[in-house]
């Protein structure tokens, strides 16, 4: 007999539970736009080239193009709809309005879930490819400028909103470290 | 795409009982290549079975000093670790040099390591490709094949493989471990990707049907002074057009214990043991390390539109040794 192609499941999004049934098919960035009505999250190459459709999953960032939804049940899922504290907005989300760290806007909702993941990253101490030395004994690197385009390279913005986008992301990095 | 049964493996032994009992099967890691390469029609099984929640998620040390990878590890998390990034830097380096953090996040070791090539033809359905369709011809042979493999191509496929991971593992010995229906099995690093020959479509010593259960990587002390440099045609986010991971064991000048391997340049991570075998008890300086890699790279065939691939794989060797003699000296 041949396999069930749909599924019943339930995806926890932004601390929500969604019960609904999916063709197998159906990426994660599908099931957010076209089912759940959760279209912050945008669809852009589709091929997980490009960051537009970047969540969080159980805390860190991934591309939800590649991510079937039938695969994310049972993982805590955060989109960009879920990052504002209600009305008050997150310190990354501010920081890129108050540095104008975009253009058309397009790609907002991407990068600003994947720097919540460069934060997140950077705290753990992971180096990156711009990391000089990444043996442990060489510490956690300094969030330069250079680190924060490295680690932010996986998310496009055809605006090139990119100089404001680094310094946005060294703001919240900075605001964030300061509140810790 | 086409449409298939998609279950979720709790145990070892029953992902590879669901996967045994249909040739139309696919394991799904972290899912970064092959739902891309489903979406395109490349790729069209008929069942996934999900093994991201097998229990192949942890990094140990070996009894003996070396380290046992999970499979189901991820990339992000392989880079991070103390004891890779301690023992084996060019490892951490490698994965950090390969995708997006986003995908590093997702991507598996044993994915990784199945990964396909990135070969304009194999993904274009309109054009002939025998890794994709065997016997219908290689467009790349002719066609675009700037990033095309120099060593250990035949005229049936010239695509290289792509990782970056790879290279590095390959450089350190690693083997990799497996499991069948009929039980475990391992296969060197090294053995693990088979000759093109006129069969490029088979690219793998693994059994048909088993697991990658994880990665073992032996003692090697000479890997603690270990680095992995990449060339791409953009600053970052890029695949390579050449790799090199090395390590340097150098005393009084003279090299004791060398390893290389490049990237971007064949089939498979290419280990460069006659380039070893030359550098072995010899000087440990900039002329040694061209002589090296000239050794290495006689065998190499370019086509039309690499050659440029044999000079910078050259230049590599040169770099990489010359910098990891200097940090020796400091």
């Amino acid at each position: 007999m041949a396999p069930s192609t749909s599924s019943a499941l339930t995806l926890n999004i932004n601390g929500e539970k969604h019960t609904l049934t999916v063709d197998h098919r159906t990426t994660l960035l599908d099931a957010l736009r076209e089912r759940l009505d959760l279209t912050g999250t945008k669809k852009g190459c589709d091929q997980g080239q490009c960051g537009a459709c970047t969540v969080l999953m159980d805390g860190r960032r991934a591309v939800s193009c590649l991510q079937l939804a039938v695969a994310a049940e049972g993982r805590e899922i955060t989109t960009i709809e879920g990052v504002a504290d209600g009305d008050r907005l997150h310190p990354v989300q501010q920081a890129f309005l108050d540095l104008d760290g975009l253009q058309c806007g397009y790609c907002t909702p991407g990068q600003i879930c994947s720097a919540l993941g460069v934060i997140q990253e950077h705290a753990a101490g992971w180096p990156s490819a711009a990391t000089t030395d990444v043996r442990p004994e060489a510490g956690v690197p300094e969030l330069t400028a250079e680190e924060i385009r490295e680690r932010m390279s996986g998310n496009l913005c055809r605006c090139g909103a990119y100089v404001s986008i680094v310094q946005a992301v060294a703001e919240a990095a900075r605001a964030e470290e300061e509140s810790a | 795409m086409r449409d298939f049964g998609y279950q979720r493996a709790h145990d070892v032994p029953g992902a590879v009982a669901l996967l045994g009992a249909d040739p139309d099967a696919r394991y799904l890691g972290g899912g970064t290549n092959l739902v891309d390469l489903m979406k395109t029609g490349v790729e069209r099984p008929a069942l996934l079975v999900d093994v991201r929640e097998l229990p192949l998620d942890g990094i140990e040390s070996t009894d003996d000093g070396g380290l046992r990878v999970g499979a189901t590890v991820t990339n992000s998390d392989l880079a991070a670790h103390p004891e890779v990034r301690r023992r084996y830097p060019a490892l951490a380096e490698a994965v950090l040099a390969g995708a997006s953090g986003q995908l590093r996040n997702m991507a598996t070791v044993g994915g990784n390591l199945l990964q396909r090539t990135r070969c304009g033809y194999f993904t274009d359905l309109s054009k002939p490709c025998n890794k994709r369709t065997p016997g219908s011809g290689c467009s790349a042979v002719e066609g675009e094949h700037h990033n095309h493999a120099i060593l250990g191509a035949t005229a049936h496929c010239v695509a290289i493989h792509p990782s970056d991971m790879g290279v590095a593992l390959t450089a350190f010995d690693a083997v990799v471990t497996y499991e069948t229906v009929d039980g475990p099995g391992q296969s060197p690093l090294a053995e693990f990707y088979l000759p093109v020959g006129e069969t490029p479509h088979l690219e793998t010593a693994l059994p048909p049907g088993a697991l990658i259960t994880g990665v073992t990587l032996p003692p090697a002390p000479v890997a603690a002074r270990s680095r992995y440099r990449k060339v791409r045609e953009r600053a970052s986010y890029a695949f390579a057009i050449g790799s090199i991971a090395g390590a340097l064991d150098v005393r009084d000048g003279v090299v004791r214990e060398v390893r290389v391997a490049f990237g971007a340049v064949a089939s498979r991570p290419w280990r460069a043991r006659e380039a070893e075998r030359v550098l072995t008890g010899g000087p440990a300086t900039a002329e040694a390390f061209a002589a090296a890699a000239d050794a290495e790279l006689a065998a190499a065939e370019p086509l039309a539109d690499n050659a440029y691939k044999v000079t910078l794989t050259r230049n590599l060797v040169v770099a990489l040794l010359t910098e990891l003699t200097e940090e020796a000296a400091r």
